[in-house]
């Protein structure tokens, strides 16, 4: 059986993960290993008057000014009008939010660490905390970093054609929406371990990243040393979603004091430090205008979009990515002509905004779903219908959407048509007609998104960051035994790419996939990547496995002919052997020779050997698109305002699924965790920017319980930018559950006129709303 | 997220762990299944010198029956009663409130005693308890015992009427007749969380009882008997304004979802209770 691209092959890394012999950082053992703790900031914003080490431990308490040598993190962007933060790996002279590192304590044991870190005493003179974002854009409160004079990281505007819209426009929908504050909550935290190498003369750092060629690089930078002088090492690393792609405070300051202790150094994040200086993501606002006419077709949107990007700006991510792409993705698959948008990037007393799975799509596509059914309920249509009148059409394919995006290939309003079909729109009209006979209240909901994926160079440019390339390299080498090595600098920390990798070389060399080892994560024994994120790791790297492939297999053919007295164009690889019709060598006869034998190859023999590094870009540097439509059905329970989701269908067209089995395991997390966002998941924080929801108990995710049995159905349709028409889609399913859930909560309760427009619509919520527009009476039954 | 330095007895019997919780040099916490405490301890929200761990003290764990109730030792576990390996004087309401209590992991280590002396407003058995007219037996010196009802014993939120170097021994619960009718109904935002509201009503004409029970509200559980003499009279739930009402005296602060919750949750539990007639 081939397990090239497009089998349904089982993960080869489930067998250490399900039988706990994966090892993470908190699994390593060294020699005369310290545990860290931080003390961290007891309050949103204040000034630091003194830090005072406590007696007896001054040598295991470091500070910033310990730490003097080592540069804040700065991240830089060429957006106009931004203003870069100094984020200290511990505060110096100010803090800007509650958990924020101010000292790192090291002891035998982290309990002892922490009994240090108690001692410590940090004298903080408090300052007014900025809490609410949209307060924080105008003049007159506290600012976060004085030298800007206000609190804005950034303001852009994107100015469309619009009066026209404005003119032909019969319906005007003008609404607000919020979606929470959220915690990524990997099942692993954050967690890094640093010690010096004497031998290799370098700093050898273990942390749980999604990105280790950018920590080394990062690490080198503010600490500065030079990139030779430090090695990152990625072991098994139990989730990332974005929480592990940019460069954590936490990794300078242990790497710093490894180095100045001369000994192995681990911090651990455990869930409360997560819960607290990890609550980072997600937060938008957004007040939109949208103009239509009477059927319902969309003319123009008027958007003011504004992120609560917290105190500092990530590195190398900025603060503004989020709001970047939130005024560029906004119109997502919508065919659209009007398009006005002013984003906020706003700064308050809350932990660095770092870019979670979907990066600000899954707040858009939240507020234009709910949009494009408030138009529908406007014009009294099936919103369906409305939905894929507004979609792009796979006629006009490529498309190029008002804010320039490039959609390469696909066939937006089919997918909204088959998702009708797996969910039976028709059907369920009609038991909710005898649900709301018997007092039920069932709703129907979709929504729709592009995902754009494996974006390279200009894109990031139009956000600020020319340094993310376009491209990735990757190593393929046929061992002296007739097995295949894979090197990626890219990571694999959930996303089964230790095994899609080894289908994309076992494509093109037909070895199983069980004879193909994968490594990544070493900076030491990897090519340069920037690694993991923007649902570029199976387009990238799996193209740049597939080129160095290519090319193996090529030589591989070489080698054959000459041992089966042929030509190479007469070779074909199959079963790991090399045919030339019925005669054959195996590859392990080839590597055998190639490596052992080389008596049995020609005096002129190809050199370039068995091993092969080759880079590769994507014919497209804008990215390619992937798309799908979820759609929910709900029961509001109109007494409790619970939302129990009754079914779940997700139809999506990738591309090239190179394994289907892992692509569902995929669309299932991701859409938990939309689920997540759509009615459980929110930071609270006090007036004074304390965090209200610091441990689990607080802090609702969904379980197991919690979740519906969803039903996936997909279609292919290749990319023709890119190797094997492959298409990224590890963000995907988390992006539209807010709004295919919100709008069935809204379907559900529409004759009781009760509309939810923020995320999460929580029992609370509904329950208020509901009380709010009956006066007070509900029946409870 | 590691708890401060503390010591950890394991008293072979009562006497022994009232001795040591006695010793006012240390500072000493019980013990018992830990589900609550041991969070806590980690949070460091509470750091004892000492441990006393009571849960396989032998008289924790005994279950006895007389004519007129069933005692229950404090360290009985969730699960046990929940698989009905102890008697059950509640007809099934026992068994089924501690099938809901947290996650199986949980109910495999949590004790009755530990949970109604934690009392936290949220939990299942101080509501429970108060429902079923339940008894708290309670040592001074690991011999002789006073008690205390369970409407009286939990004074507020996280606060009982446990003096210190006092142990809590075991919960009398009374039998029912085959007359009775109960429902407990509790509101969750997730499967195993703690609940936002709870109401239990327990009725048993044979021993002309009647009590309504709100729980997870503010403090120690409200008990309604303006509810319960209604539900006697006319076996059928009262409406919610009418609850609404009675909450409005019970609970003057309640804001209006969480009367709502209580509201719903009681014709719930009523109608659950009804359920088979």
């Amino acid at each position: 059986m081939s397990t090239g691209i497009g089998a349904r092959v089982q993960r080869k890394e489930d067998h250490r993960l399900l039988n706990g012999q994966a090892k993470f950082v908190g699994d390593l053992k060294f020699p005369r290993l310290w545990e860290a703790a931080f003390v961290r900031s007891p309050v949103a914003h204040g000034r630091i008057r003194s830090i005072t080490k406590p007696a007896g431990h001054a040598a295991r308490v470091f500070t910033a000014a310990d730490l003097h040598d080592v540069l804040p993190i700065h991240a830089e962007s060429s957006l106009p009008g931004y203003n870069a933060s100094d984020f200290y790996p511990l505060a110096k002279d100010k803090v800007r939010y509650v958990g924020e590192c101010i000292a790192i304590c090291i002891a035998p044991t982290r309990a002892e660490a922490e009994d240090i870190a108690e001692l410590v005493q940090v004298d903080i003179d408090p300052l007014p905390a900025v809490v609410d974002a949209l307060k924080a854009r105008k003049p007159g409160g506290a600012i976060l970093h004085e030298e800007w004079g206000n609190n804005l990281f950034l303001e852009t505007r994107f100015e469309g054609d619009f009066e026209e819209a404005k003119r032909l426009a019969t319906v005007v929908i003008e609404r607000e929406y919020n979606t929470a504050r959220q915690c990524m909550n990997p099942m692993e935290g954050k967690g890094t371990l640093s010690y010096w190498d004497d031998r290799t003369n370098q700093l050898v750092v273990y942390t749980s990243t999604q990105v280790p060629h950018l920590i080394r690089t990062g690490i080198a930078q503010f600490l500065q040393m030079d990139q030779g002088e430090v090695r990152v090492i990625a072991p098994d690393v139990g989730g990332g979603f974005g929480y592990k792609c940019v460069l954590q405070p936490e990794e300078l300051s242990v790497s710093w004091v490894a180095r100045k202790t001369g000994r192995p150094v681990r911090w651990t994040e455990d869930r409360r430090e997560h819960l607290v200086a990890g609550a980072n993501t997600r937060q938008h606002h957004y007040k939109i205008t949208a103009y239509a006419d009477d059927n319902g077709r969309l003319l123009g949107l008027d958007a003011d979009i504004t992120v609560d990007v917290g105190a500092y700006s990530v590195w190398p991510f900025t603060a503004c990515l989020e709001a970047a792409q939130a005024g560029g993705n906004l119109p997502g698959p919508y065919d659209l002509k009007g398009y006005r948008c002013k984003t906020y990037s706003v700064a308050t007393n809350k932990p660095a905004f770092t870019p979670y799975r979907g990066v600000a799509r899954p707040g858009v596509c939240f507020a234009m779903e709910l949009t494009i059914d408030a138009i529908a309920r406007a014009v009294g249509r099936e919103p369906a219908e409305v939905r894929k009148e507004n979609l792009v059409a796979g006629a006009l394919m490529p498309y190029t959407n008002v804010t320039g995006k490039f959609y390469d290939s696909g066939d937006y309003p089919d997918s909204v048509v088959q998702a009708e079909k797996l969910i039976d729109l028709t059907g369920f009209r009609k038991r909710q007609a005898e649900a709301r006979k018997e007092g039920r209240s069932i709703g129907i909901g979709f929504s729709t998104f592009t995902e754009q994926s494996a974006h390279g160079t200009k894109v990031f440019a139009a956000w600020g960051l020319a340094l993310v390339p376009g491209y990735e390299q990757a190593m393929v080498k046929l061992t002296p035994s007739g097995s295949v090595e894979v090197r990626s600098g890219n990571h694999s920390f959930g996303q089964g790419l230790e095994t899609t990798l080894a289908q994309v070389a076992s494509e093109w060399l037909t070895v199983d996939v069980g004879q193909i080892n994968v490594l990544m994560g070493d900076t030491g024994m990897t090519p340069y990547s920037t690694g993991a994120y923007a649902s570029r790791g199976m387009v990238m790297a799996g193209g740049a496995v597939s080129k160095a492939a290519e090319v193996l297999h090529n030589r591989i053919k070489i080698h054959a002919a000459h041992l089966l007295q042929c030509k190479p164009g007469d070779i074909f690889l199959k079963d790991a052997h090399a045919f030339h019709g019925s005669a054959s060598v195996s590859l392990k006869d080839i590597a055998r020779a190639w490596y052992l034998r080389p008596d049995q190859l020609p005096d002129d023999v190809d050199t370039a050997g068995l091993e092969v590094t080759e880079g590769y870009k994507p014919d497209i540097d804008t990215g390619v698109f992937t798309y799908a439509t979820h759609a929910a059905i709900v029961e509001v329970d109109t007494g409790t305002g619970k939302v129990d989701i009754q079914d779940y269908v997700v139809f999506e067209d990738c591309g090239k699924r190179v394994n289907p089995l892992i692509l569902e395991g995929q669309t299932y997390g991701g859409a938990a965790q939309g689920i997540g966002t759509a009615l459980f998941e929110e930071v609270l924080y006090d007036a004074n920017g304390q965090p209200l929801t610091s441990t689990l108990a607080d802090y609702i995710l969904p379980g197991a319980a919690e979740l519906p049995t969803m039903r996936l159905s997909h279609k292919e349709t290749l990319s023709p930018y890119t190797r094997h028409g492959i298409k990224g889609v590890g963000e995907g399913a988390a992006i539209a559950p807010g709004g295919a859930i919100v709008n069935a909560i809204n379907d559900a309760l529409a004759p009781m006129n009760v509309e939810i427009n923020d995320l999460p619509a929580t029992p609370h919520k509904i329950l208020a709303a509901l009380l709010a527009n009956s006066g007070g009476e509900r029946g409870a039954a | 997220m590691k708890p401060a330095a503390f010591d950890h007895q394991r008293p072979a019997d009562l006497e022994a762990a009232i001795r040591v919780l006695n010793d006012s040099a240390v500072d000493s916490k019980v013990i018992a299944g830990g589900q609550s405490l041991g969070p806590m301890l980690n949070l460091r929200l509470t750091r004892p010198e000492r441990l006393v761990e009571i849960s396989n003290a032998g008289a924790m764990r005994e279950i006895s029956e007389t004519a007129t109730h069933v005692s229950f030792g404090a360290a009985t576990r969730h699960a046990e009663i929940e698989d009905r390996l102890t008697p059950d004087p509640s007809r099934g309401m026992m068994p089924f409130v501690a099938s809901g209590i947290a996650y199986r992991a949980v109910r495999n280590k949590g004790t009755i005693g530990g949970s109604i002396c934690h009392a936290d407003p949220a939990a299942d058995w101080v509501t429970a308890m108060t429902a079923l007219d339940a008894t708290i037996v309670i040592t001074t010196n690991g011999k002789d015992t006073r008690t205390v009802p369970m409407t009286g014993f939990m004074q507020g939120a996280y606060r009982t009427s446990l003096a210190p170097g006092e142990i809590m021994t075991a919960v009398q619960v009374p039998y029912y007749s085959d007359q009775m009718v109960w429902g407990y109904y509790k509101i969750c935002r997730k499967v195993g969380e703690f609940s936002d509201a709870i109401a239990a009503w327990v009725a048993d004409p044979g021993r002309k009882y009647s009590r309504v029970v709100f729980g997870a509200g503010a403090g120690a559980p409200l008990v309604s008997e303006r509810l319960a003499e209604l539900l006697a009279q006319t076996g059928a739930a009262p409406d919610p304004a009418t609850v609404k009402e009675e909450l409005a005296v019970l609970a003057p602060d309640l804001d209006p979802v969480k009367q709502q919750l209580f509201a719903v949750a009681l014709q719930r539990c009523v109608k659950e209770a009804l359920g088979d007639e």
